[in-house]
């Protein structure tokens, strides 16, 4: 029946098939519009924008002043604090990074191990990836690492006097790293996910070639997991340049004393929203970018001696 | 049995247990003794270490509802309002803009998505400053716009590469059928795709809610006066105004603001740990 209705109106068909196409073609940049704005207002344009300012003096009250590249000298030639905040910034990522990643790939493989209530394990392990970024969560480390605290109780059943931990110019970004290392959650769910797909035979194949665990563990999962551990380390690198919150409420807002705990984003945030310097934080903001650019790119050229894509296909 | 069950003998799975209790103990230790200080009288919490208080009292929850002059329960409330707001506005635009990508023919798709995808690995901090100025300028600081209004606008692309992978993953034939009906676009997507998607929606809804329930910095910018404060702010004041003085209180706010993600959690597991596993969020 459709086949006598299509011949007879063959040539309306068409037309109409073709306004339709148009229609349709207008339709997918209708349904992009949101997007459009959004790119246009809030990404495009403010990037140009804080590109300009980075080069200019700005104290958002009066007009923003050509200063050429001044901002950016004064941040690599003039600035303790900057030079403070880049060492603080990059001890965190260079140790919490691996640490968290590595701990993640650890517990996955103890808990792909067909343990009973590993489904229960991997919620508890996991929830505090969930909370970890909370203000909530950066009071409570505070108080657990204080003076009269959690963990300074626990090392007095051992008669030892703890410091406060948080305060103290020594151990504060290591409480930091800690709550990072606490949320180690996130990567080992992808571990996770990644070691389920593994091709058993070849574990029962290396197995019966009596390879023990630990060789199993170096010449199978480890190169099976390289792309995800890839990917881990780059995800985790991207969050942990910008870490914000636990930095801004373990130290009030200060940055620690001595500035042990003033991350990157915390000393940008205090030049331009405390400070009111718009020019400099543009700048800081661009110095930013490049680091954690050239850090994933550092990453991935690094990856081809490590990385292991499945060449069977 | 497989090989790797033999591998795992009687007393070393006995070991491989006690490791992993020890390590969830270690983990969620801080979190239990947040909970249990929360119904402590002030004065136990850091002389007596125990778990049970002598008497569980509630007197540190109605202290820190009103410890501030503002009652916390504007401060959820502001949270919610925003939460709200973000899923809303999250799973329109992005589930617009997917439809388009994954669905509809039009000149520059991939190199649109490819840009999308580009946005995604963006510091925040290079449109921080001229975004800033711009909701100044609009008169918009003190309100809520700032953060719900880029959500309208499928400013997080995440959403937009999870949607996209999910509606790359189921048959066309529906929506071809409705085509052949003569259905256009926008019906296609309101009564075909939409209903589809719905795994994926409440993906992005979860982990939309977690976010903005936990976003500090945006709200630290934009936020000043006391009545439009939301929870992590009304925490971040009352630690600053109290100082060292109401643990209790604090932690019984804590552990109220923390609830509602926890509840999440139990309630979603398994979309969670799946989105979680299958895309980075977190």
């Amino acid at each position: 029946m459709t086949t006598v209705e299509d011949v007879s109106t063959t040539r309306e068909a068409t037309a109409a098939r073709t306004t339709r196409r148009r229609g349709r073609r207008l339709a997918g940049y209708a349904f992009l519009s949101p997007w459009f704005v959004g790119f246009a207002a809030l990404t495009v344009g403010p990037m140009l924008a804080s590109l300009y300012l980075s080069f200019t003096e700005y104290p958002i009250l009066s007009p923003p002043k050509w200063v050429g590249l001044a901002n950016y000298q004064r941040l690599l030639t003039d600035d303790p604090r900057f030079l403070s905040s880049l060492q603080v910034t990059f001890t965190y990522v260079v140790v919490s990074v691996p640490l968290s990643v590595a701990v993640a790939l650890l517990v996955a493989v103890l808990l792909n191990r067909r343990v009973r209530g590993a489904g229960a394990y991997r919620s508890a392990f996991y929830l505090p990836s969930l909370l970890g970024g909370s203000v909530a969560v950066a009071i409570l480390w505070r108080q657990v690492f204080g003076r009269t605290g959690l963990v300074n109780w626990l090392l007095g059943l051992f008669g030892l006097h703890g410091p406060d931990w948080v305060s103290d110019p020594r151990t504060a970004l290591g409480t930091l790293i800690l709550l990072h290392v606490w949320q180690f959650g996130a990567p080992m769910v992808i571990f996770l996910a990644a070691l389920r797909q593994q091709p058993r035979e070849l574990y029962e194949q290396a197995a019966i070639d009596g390879a023990g665990p630990l060789r199993r563990f170096a010449h199978l999962t480890l190169p099976l997991l390289s792309p995800v551990i890839l990917f881990n380390l780059l995800l985790s690198m991207i969050n942990g340049f910008q870490a914000f919150t636990p930095a801004y409420v373990v130290s009030g807002g200060t940055g620690g004393v001595s500035d042990s705990s003033l991350f990157y984003t915390l000393y940008l945030y205090q030049q331009g929203f405390t400070n009111f310097r718009m020019g400099y934080a543009s700048a800081m903001a661009w110095v930013l970018f490049v680091i954690i650019a050239a850090f994933a790119a550092l990453t991935f050229g690094t990856s081809r001696f490590w990385v292991h894509y499945g060449d069977e296909r | 049995m497989s090989v790797m069950g033999q591998g795992v003998r009687r007393p070393r799975r006995l070991v491989l247990h006690v490791v992993l209790v020890a390590l969830a103990v270690a983990m969620l230790y801080p979190l239990v003794w947040m909970v249990a200080s929360s119904v402590k009288p002030e004065n136990e919490i850091f002389t007596s270490h125990s778990l049970l208080p002598t008497r569980a009292e509630f007197a540190n929850y109605a202290h820190g509802w009103s410890g501030l002059g503002t009652s916390f329960g504007v401060f959820l409330g502001n949270s919610a309002l925003i939460a709200a707001l973000s899923i809303v506005g999250n799973l329109v635009s992005c589930s617009l803009v997917a439809y388009a990508i994954a669905r509809l023919e039009f000149r520059g798709r991939r190199l649109i998505f490819a840009i999308m995808m580009g946005t995604v690995m963006l510091p925040q901090h290079v449109v921080l400053v001229p975004q800033y100025i711009l909701f100044v300028k609009l008169g918009l600081t003190d309100t809520m716009l700032p953060m719900v209004l880029p959500k309208f606008l499928a400013v997080d692309a995440f959403f937009v590469f999870l949607m996209v992978q999910f509606l790359r993953g189921i048959p066309r034939e529906m929506d071809e059928a409705a085509m052949v009906d003569g259905a256009g676009p926008w019906r296609i997507y309101r009564s075909v795709v939409l209903p589809q998607m719905r795994p994926a929606l409440v993906t992005a809804a979860i982990f939309t809610f977690i976010w903005t329930w936990n976003d500090f910095f945006t709200q630290l910018l934009y936020l000043s006066s006391p009545a439009k404060l939301t929870v992590p702010l009304g925490l971040q004041m009352f630690l600053a105004d109290t100082g060292q003085s109401s643990w209790g209180a604090m932690f019984a706010m804590t552990t109220l603001s923390l609830l509602p993600v926890v509840l999440v959690f139990v309630c979603f597991q398994k979309l969670i740990v799946e989105g979680a596993s299958t895309s980075g969020l977190k």
